[in-house]
């Protein structure tokens, strides 16, 4: 599913540059759970967004479903992303003037998909995650773990082969986090391939696979026993 | 063609976000209002302009005689020059097809009486062509013909104010109008599109006048027009030949400015015109710069709309957005708020023109107003002038990383 090979990036601080990432390796399978942990400055969040075609490496190689990720063009990677990634961020990054449902059926609109299809795509999903009846409310109408919910459904309304996300607990409390946890769980178990960058260890544990970065290389990369967020809810 | 998903992308970005749409649309109501407000004015000025030049022929040339200023030919200065008809058929043949209308003028001042209403006038007897040179409006019966004047008929053309002066309650055409003691049949009442003043002459056959004030063949003025189809140096080429000609009919000496006085409108409307086009060039000027400072402000509005939507954009990169929608978005917006600002703008500059027109009369403005080739010129300008205004905040927001958006929390 995803293939990295010798990734390195470094970024221009005045008259030095700062080396972040060291040379990364890394398989992700299809159907994996996988946490990215590290400290601050690790290059955690460095390696997520090169994966996300947010940012583009210096050298390396990155392979995403059998296609070169490399030199991408704004528009190709536009398209890339929208078709291959979903993306999860820790403060939701919904679209505060649009409705849930306008916010799920965005990255649907710029699939080229009409109307009629879109709202049908982004009610299934809203459903999926459990807030069909909150379709019409503007995020500020919304908790943090609803929002995220909704955050959750945008990223797989375009049905992406990889969900992405970005300390996806970060701004949220313990038994809300759990909820969240349980229903990526959920999607992990249904056969979505998701990544995960977090500095919580209970999170990670409740992954299948934990990397741990460390000045910009690996410095442990392990199968965990997955614990389900269901116990704690 | 019309992507109807992404008009309803920019109309919920646009109603969702009223102020900042006002806001943006503001300054271009206001740049569209003056540009329209000014735009009128010039205009009312130049109505004024052609108005008061307007009224009688541009294309005249008055000729008026005086006294020599210097001895020419043995004869003295102080010589008295006197037109009379000779100089008239002279003109008139000298000029052959350069002349359009020419007529003679005699001034008198007489007292007017029809019953026991009396009031004083000035009585122009001149040629029929009089009627074509200063545009005399024929409101009632026919103006003088050349019958008039081969039979010396005792007729008058009256204009319509002194009509109302004397004919209180009775009207004018055919009666008898009592002109210091001879009576004289009324044929005609006329209007002028000139001040007043004009509307208060009594104009008679030249023939009549000649014979019945003093019996002689003298003329005051002569007055004439150019053929239209000569332009202003060539008109300026046949007055002055003709000055030349008629200084050594009556033997005056050339440098002699008093003696024979020619004096050519094409050379006055000359300079209105450049006067005229001078003030539409500033007019242009001052207009296009507020177009420029409205262009600038919505330009710098949409600047910050573009920081303020950072994130927004950010957000809808990471979900798919090609640079091209989101240039799109950015500057369809830009142009949608300035062609509804500027339409608002136009429509209140037009209705404060409407309301203010017959106050700004008194400061020689006349019907000002915007045509509508200035409003469609104004609404193309509208459309390319959003476009540049949202050009480079869109090529801005296209260009925004949407990692660095994001993190923009």
């Amino acid at each position: 599913m995803l293939k990295i090979n010798q990734l390195h990036k470094s970024y221009p601080i005045g008259d030095s540059s700062l080396h972040v990432l060291k040379g990364i390796d890394l398989e992700v399978n299809s159907g994996e759970m996988v946490a990215i942990m590290g400290s601050s400055g690790s290059g955690k969040s460095t390696l997520l967004n090169i994966i996300g075609m947010l940012d583009e490496a210096d050298s390396g190689d990155y392979i995403l479903d059998g296609v070169p990720i490399k030199n991408l063009t704004e528009k190709k990677a536009a398209v890339y992303r929208n078709k291959f990634l979903g993306f999860i961020f820790q403060s939701f990054n919904l679209i505060n003037y649009k409705n849930a449902l306008e916010n799920v059926a965005l990255p649907l609109y710029y699939q080229g998909l009409n109307r009629k299809e879109r709202q049908e795509k982004a009610k299934f999903h809203l459903q999926k995650v459990g807030l069909l009846e909150w379709a019409h409310h503007l995020p500020s109408e919304l908790s943090g773990g609803q929002k995220q919910r909704i955050a959750i459904a945008r990223a797989l309304a375009a049905d992406p082969k990889l969900l992405l996300a970005d300390e996806p607990t970060g701004a949220l409390d313990t038994k809300t986090s759990y909820e969240i946890m349980e229903f990526l769980q959920q999607l992990n178990d249904e056969g979505k391939t998701i990544l995960i960058v977090t500095h919580e260890e209970d999170i990670a544990e409740m992954c299948k696979r934990v990397v741990r970065l460390r000045d910009g290389i690996i410095e442990e990369d392990k199968k965990v026993n997955q614990v389900r967020a269901s116990q704690y809810v | 063609m019309f992507d109807i998903d992404l008009w309803r992308e920019i109309f919920q970005s646009i109603n969702k976000n009223r102020l900042r749409t006002i806001m943006s649309g503001f300054t271009v109501v206001f740049a569209i209002m003056l540009f329209t407000i000014l735009f009128g004015i010039a205009n009312g000025l130049q109505n004024t302009f052609t108005e008061a030049f307007g009224d009688d022929a541009t294309n005249a040339i008055y000729i008026n005689s005086g006294t020599t200023t210097k001895a020419s030919n043995g004869l003295q200065a102080g010589r008295r020059i006197q037109f009379d008809n000779e100089t008239f058929n002279y003109i008139k043949d000298e000029s052959g097809n350069k002349l359009e209308f020419i007529t003679a003028r005699i001034y008198k001042n007489v007292t007017a009486t029809f019953r026991n209403e009396t009031s004083s006038y000035s009585v122009r007897a001149v040629h029929p062509d009089h009627q074509f040179l200063e545009k005399t409006l024929m409101n009632e019966g026919r103006y003088i013909n050349q019958r008039d004047i081969e039979e010396k008929t005792k007729v008058v053309v009256i204009g319509k104010k002194v009509e109302e002066d004397l004919f209180l309650t009775t009207t004018a055409l055919g009666k008898y109008l009592n002109l210091s003691g001879i009576q004289y049949k009324i044929i005609g009442i006329f209007s002028d599109e000139g001040n007043d003043d004009e509307e208060r002459i009594i104009y008679m056959p030249v023939s009549t006048a000649q014979q019945v004030y003093g019996n002689n063949d003298y003329i005051d003025q002569i007055n004439m027009t150019y053929n239209p189809e000569m332009n202003y140096d060539q008109a300026i080429a046949f007055s002055n030949s003709l000055t030349k000609q008629l200084k050594k009919l009556f033997s005056v000496a050339v440098s002699d400015q008093r003696a024979i006085r020619v004096r050519n409108r094409a050379a006055e409307s000359q300079s209105v015109n450049a006067l005229t086009t001078g003030l539409g060039i500033i007019i242009l000027v001052i207009g296009f710069g507020t177009l420029i400072a409205g262009v600038v402000g919505i330009s710098n509005i949409m600047i910050f709309i573009v920081k303020e939507r950072t994130k927004e954009i950010g957000i809808r990169k990471a979900l798919g957005a090609s640079p091209k929608s989101i240039v799109s978005i950015i500057l369809l917006e830009s142009i949608f708020i300035t062609i509804i600002a500027g339409i608002i703008g136009l429509l209140v500059g037009m209705v404060v023109l409407r309301v203010s027109g017959p106050m700004l009369e008194e400061y020689f403005i006349k019907d000002a107003a915007v045509s509508s080739a200035h409003i469609i010129g104004a609404t193309i300008t509208l459309i390319v002038a959003g476009g540049i205004a949202g050009y480079l905040p869109a090529k801005k927001a296209s260009q925004i990383k949407p990692i660095v958006a994001l993190r923009n929390d």
